[in-house]
């Protein structure tokens, strides 16, 4: 029980680390859209080599809508499976302690 | 029209930018695309088997593996803002190999990667063989390392678990800075010059979401540690799975 007490107090910690990382982040990029690093990238090949992609991608979303839709959709089904396992092995737990 | 209602008209109007970290699609010459492909495949015919010992090992692995996927889910869907003002997002990759050993994650990447290829158009097909081999091979490979090394120095578990994982990540983006340098080498200054440009662009913009992704495989981890499911002791290790297998079984007995 002290251990599981103290596991909880350090996740606050970290979680609370999580949050800052980005924010700071947001500030310190300054002026900037946050672009993609690997659009960037594409960039530089572009320039430098004069290159031209040689396929292109099988189907790409229409528009920003439904990438970002289909990106939500990919965090909320990771996001569900992910605490759905959780609750199961806290509720076995809670059942065993109980016997 | 102000300034600031024109910066919005061209964020909705700019055609968007595919924010994903890997290599795009078409962006490996052929002969380049072949060759990372064929150097993943045997790894990724290791990861098929060591999966189905998994399997066969304790049935309930099933589910710690949809875990694993999940988490790498949401974490690649999560393009974080860094320091550099540019995204980037973090992989999942060194959790899973924390729980169900190295060898499965190139299985487990790759179905990740190939999700966003087909529904995202991040990545490509033509691109997965390298994509894969960085992420989905050499990231859980060196969290592995990289936690067993840290582990002989005495250090605490979750600092070499948080190490494991930070290198993990940072390592993907090494060997994929590498592969676009073998591909594009600089004309004056060759590898090293083009080496030099695209681990500028993706190393510090990495870091901080390197460090979002050891701090999140911790928390994590910790969880599991309250609820009894694995012992610190056992991460990376299969015997943590069959301590699990008993524990189902010896209560299903009582």
């Amino acid at each position: 029980m002290e251990r599981n007490r103290r596991l909880k107090r350090q996740n606050y910690y970290l979680l609370l680390l999580v949050l800052i990382i980005p924010v700071v982040s947001l500030f310190l990029g300054g002026n900037s859209e946050f672009g993609g690093a690997d659009g960037m990238v594409v960039e530089l090949i572009d320039e430098a080599d004069r290159y031209t992609p040689w396929f292109d991608n099988v189907w790409a979303p229409p528009g920003g809508e439904t990438e970002s839709l289909l990106f939500s959709l990919q965090a909320a089904i990771g996001a569900g499976v992910l605490f759905y396992f959780i609750g199961y092995i806290k509720g076995k737990r809670a059942a065993a302690n109980d016997k | 029209m102000t300034k600031k209602n024109l910066y919005v008209l061209l964020l909705v109007l700019l055609p968007t930018q595919a924010y994903s970290m890997h290599i795009m699609e078409g962006y490996l010459p052929l002969q380049w695309s072949v060759i990372w492909s064929l150097a993943f495949v045997p790894f990724f015919l290791l990861g098929l088997r060591s999966m189905k010992r998994l399997v066969a090992l304790a049935p309930e692995k099933r589910m710690v593996l949809a875990m694993v996927v999940a988490f790498a889910f949401v974490l690649s869907s999560l393009k974080l803002p860094s320091v550099t003002g540019s995204s980037s997002h973090a992989t999942g990759m060194g959790f899973g190999a924390a729980l169900v050993g190295p060898a499965s994650m190139s299985v487990v990447g790759t179905i990740v990667l190939v999700f966003q290829v087909f529904l995202l158009a991040h990545g490509g097909l033509t691109t997965l063989g390298a994509n894969a081999f960085a992420m989905a091979f050499v990231g859980p490979i060196v969290t592995y390392l990289v936690y067993r090394g840290m582990k002989k120095t005495g250090v605490s578990l979750r600092v070499a678990l948080f190490l494991g994982a930070f290198l993990g990540n940072l390592s993907t983006y090494l060997v994929t800075s590498i592969q676009l340098a073998l591909a594009h080498p600089d004309e004056a200054s060759g590898f090293m010059g083009a080496f030099g440009k695209f681990i500028g662009v993706f190393g510090i913009t990495q870091i901080p979401v390197a460090i979002v992704e050891g701090l999140l495989t911790v928390v994590v981890v910790n969880i599991l540690v309250s609820n009894d499911f694995i012992k610190e002791n056992d991460l990376f290790s299969i015997k943590g799975l069959r301590l699990f297998k008993s524990k189902v079984s010896a209560h299903g007995t009582k």
